[in-house]
């Protein structure tokens, strides 16, 4: 039975009026804008915290199933929770390996007994996730992963390593890809797909230090490590297909997602409204004509994105390069923001040589964070190179 | 407000099926060859094909009924435009759709009933706007003197050579009004054609000096300004469409050579240095037909809004500089091939200059967007 439009009205005041009653006071530390720039204890109990008092509410994992710890209800709900919590600046929901990546997986492929033990947990932000697929030698090539995982009666032990594990040093479980057979014909048909404990001896992380001087990243290193044989999600052998269906939530291609806020997003709008008093040449900086044409452009930028998104879904608008528009919107997303990024400090003056620490920085050194941090979108789920390679092929259908 | 703004976009069923019959009658009745046999003639097109565009009614698509249109409005001449730019077929299509939009706005179908019907029926008209290079001049020297006569002369006019009708567009008593001249009105020698860049393209210098103007083909009044006005923004979003269609059809010749031709022992598209680029055009044709669609919704028969006069403007700002880029790169990555006249390169490089003055290039555009979301 669907929801009517009242019913939906309704839902989205009695949210709009919970956000605005419960939104966090400034913590008077920088808050991460994206589950990866979760550097310290602080900022993690800080998000721990607010995530289990929005699940606690009803307003996180609205569409999954109410014995697991979900509400049960229509994804339409979930989509309007997400949108007033956007409009209210909410911190983010930061487990969000568990409840964008691992979660909908398990829901969708995962037995009664993974979804009974990993989902609730999940939610509720007891139990963070974190991924290992990245290696250190081969970052967006997953198909060649060689962390080996060895089957020894009830136990598969573990060794190898990973990288840029998203809060590593604070995940309890993590979704691993591992390779149980070396000798397949296809470098695929040799990978594994685990829900891995990260409890277990033989299992260390060493916090990676970032660009910006921060945290949020381990190293992850698998020294037989032995791990119940009962983690093995699906079969030995289907990991690449898994991982594949996995990256599918990560990009938004497939729904299910339980929801809440990923990232703060940071929009053209924040860009121009931080300019205040900034000039160029003794006036406004917005005046200046060369400001205004790049901003322009990087406005329009922005839009075409909006607009292609609701494009995608006009067949007949689509018709000559059909998967255009999904495929390539990681590539452009990412770039137009890391272009933005920097834009804004170059309109900073002396100011844009600050940086975070210093009293003087603009809005605390926001946009000089901000624009290393964007880096970690341009290259973290497949380099923008990369992706430039899969819509050539995939959607040019250029050789390889 | 977000200075993104309005993201409408739709697309009725019957731009639906006049893209798919377009396509397909460009497909057909188009191909590369028709197009290039027209390059070099007096008029640039077949006039036994524009009698078929004319009988398939797309010279009224956008006129009321009243005046043998079909009354979907200007929105529905985008897909068609689209798939000509497509097949690189000119035809005096543009210039009489924004002909007829101009009367339209300016007068109404009511007092124009007689002359839009005869554009619907297929007679090539033409603005004839211009009377320097500059895009963003409205000063106008062409106006009627005491004695009733025309005086002056407009540049560029689009299609003069075979226009049966001409909006003129003057000054008078200090305001701007239209003039609707007939070729027939016309002296002697009134008409120097220009050779252009795009040879799909015509156009001509026409002096309307000692053209009579009297009460019934004057056009006067308040809405002249504000329908000149949407004339340029139109004007800008229909050369998108077509730029946009030309980029697509430009892609689709470089992303064949790019799979077919070798080099080094390797297909030249398995290299990441031709491989990006074109992933660049694409993203930037995507971005193109996506304002251009946009735009198209949001355009009616009244005055248009604040944002459909920005979503004509990102239009043509985006699909001006696709085009260029497209057409710049499929000249470059065809290699030698690409500097011969042979190559169809060379029909979308020059489509492409001559496509980014029309109704103003990209910065003449982003500096008015800026005014409109900046200040």
């Amino acid at each position: 039975m669907s929801a009517t439009e009242q019913e939906l009205n309704d839902f989205r005041a009695e949210v709009s009026a919970w956000m605005k009653d419960n939104k966090p006071a400034d913590p008077g530390f920088l808050l991460p804008q994206t589950f990866m720039e979760v550097g310290d204890e602080q900022q993690l109990e800080f998000l721990r915290e607010w995530q289990h008092k929005v699940w606690s509410a009803g307003y996180l994992g609205m569409a999954w199933p109410k014995e697991y710890g979900g509400g049960g209800v229509d994804a339409k709900y979930q989509r309007i929770a997400d949108q007033e919590m956007r409009r209210h600046g909410v911190p983010i929901c930061f487990n969000v390996i568990g409840l964008g990546w691992a979660g909908p997986l398990i829901n969708d492929i995962g037995t009664e007994a993974e979804k009974a033990r990993y989902l609730r947990g999940i939610l509720s932000a007891e139990d963070i996730w974190c991924q290992g697929f990245s290696e250190p030698d081969h970052g967006s090539d997953l198909g060649s992963a060689r962390t080996r995982a060895v089957r020894d009666g009830d136990e598969y032990v573990i060794n190898g390593q990973k990288i840029w594990t998203t809060m590593g040093n604070f995940a309890k479980y993590m979704i691993l890809l591992a390779r149980t057979n070396p000798d397949t014909e296809r470098k695929y048909d040799g990978l594994s797909y685990f829900l891995s404990p990260m409890d277990v001896p033989g299992i260390e992380t060493r916090p990676i230090r970032k660009i910006t001087g921060e945290y949020g990243f381990t190293e992850t290193f698998f020294t037989d490590a032995r791990i119940p044989a009962d983690c093995l999600m699906g079969e030995e052998g289907q990991g690449w297909r898994i991982a594949m269906q996995t990256l599918q939530y990560e990009r938004g291609a497939e729904a299910g997602a339980a929801g809440g806020l990923a990232m703060v997003r940071v929009t053209i709008d924040d860009m121009i409204s931080q300019l205040g008093d900034l000039t160029r040449d003794g006036a406004p900086v917005l005046k200046d004509p060369a400001v205004r044409d790049r901003l322009v452009e990087l406005i329009m930028e922005e839009k075409a994105l909006s607009l292609g998104d609701r494009r995608a879904h006009i067949a007949p608008l689509c018709s000559d390069y059909p998967g255009s528009l999904p495929l390539s919107h990681k590539l452009r997303a990412t770039e137009m923001t890391r272009r933005m990024r920097q834009f804004a400090i170059s309109l900073q003056g002396a100011e844009g040589g600050l940086y975070v620490g210093d009293p003087q920085a603009r809005q605390g050194g926001f946009w000089q964070r901000a624009y290393f941090n964007s880096f970690s979108a341009t290259i973290g789920g497949g380099t923008s190179q990369v992706q430039a390679n899969i819509v050539a092929e995939h959607v040019l259908g250029l050789p390889k | 407000m977000s200075v993104t703004g309005n993201t409408t976009l739709a697309f009725s069923e019957e731009q639906a099926m006049l893209l798919e019959v377009a396509r397909e009658f460009c497909r057909e009745k188009s191909p590369m060859s028709a197009v290039r046999a027209h390059l070099e003639t007096p008029t640039g097109f077949d006039p036994s094909l524009w009698d078929e565009m004319v009988s398939l009614g797309w010279a009224g698509i956008a006129l009321p009924e009243s005046c043998g249109g079909s009354g979907m409005g200007v929105a529905t001449v985008v897909p068609v435009v689209e798939a000509m730019g497509r097949a690189m077929l000119g035809t005096p299509l543009v210039s009489s759709t924004l002909a007829a939009q101009l009367l339209l706005r300016a007068a109404g179908a009511g007092p124009m009933e007689a002359v839009l019907t005869e554009i619907a029926a297929g007679a090539p008209a033409s603005v004839a706007l211009l009377e320097n290079a500059d895009w963003g001049d409205d000063t106008l020297c062409c106006s009627v003197d005491a004695g009733g006569i025309l005086q002056g002369s407009k540049k560029f006019v689009t299609d003069a050579g075979v226009a049966e009708l001409f909006v003129v567009v003057i000054d008078y008593e200090g305001a701007p009004a239209l003039v609707t001249v007939r070729a027939g009105q016309l002296p002697p020698g009134a008409v120097t054609p220009n050779t252009l860049i795009d040879q799909t393209r015509r156009s001509a210098t026409v002096d309307f000096s000692g053209v009579t103007v009297s009460e019934g083909n004057l056009v006067t009044g308040a809405q002249v300004g504000c329908a000149l006005r949407d004339l340029r923004l139109l004007g800008a979003l229909l050369i998108a469409a077509e730029a946009t269609g030309s980029a697509a059809s430009c892609l689709d010749t470089t992303v064949e050579y790019l799979k077919t031709r070798k080099q080094f022992g390797k297909l030249i598209g398995s290299y990441q240095a031709l491989k990006h680029p074109a992933v660049d055009i694409l993203t930037s044709l995507d971005s193109a037909r996506s304002f251009v669609y946009h735009a198209a919704s949001l355009v009616s028969d009244l005055p248009l809004d604040r944002d459909a006069e920005i979503a004509c403007r990102m239009a043509k700002a985006q699909a001006t500089e696709t085009l260029l880029y497209a057409s710049d790169r499929a000249v470059q990555f065809h290699g030698g091939m690409g500097f011969t006249w042979e190559c169809d390169a060379q029909l979308y490089i020059r489509r492409a200059q001559w496509s980014q003055q029309q109704f103003g290039d990209a910065r003449h555009h982003r500096k008015r967007l800026a005014a409109l979301l900046l200040d």
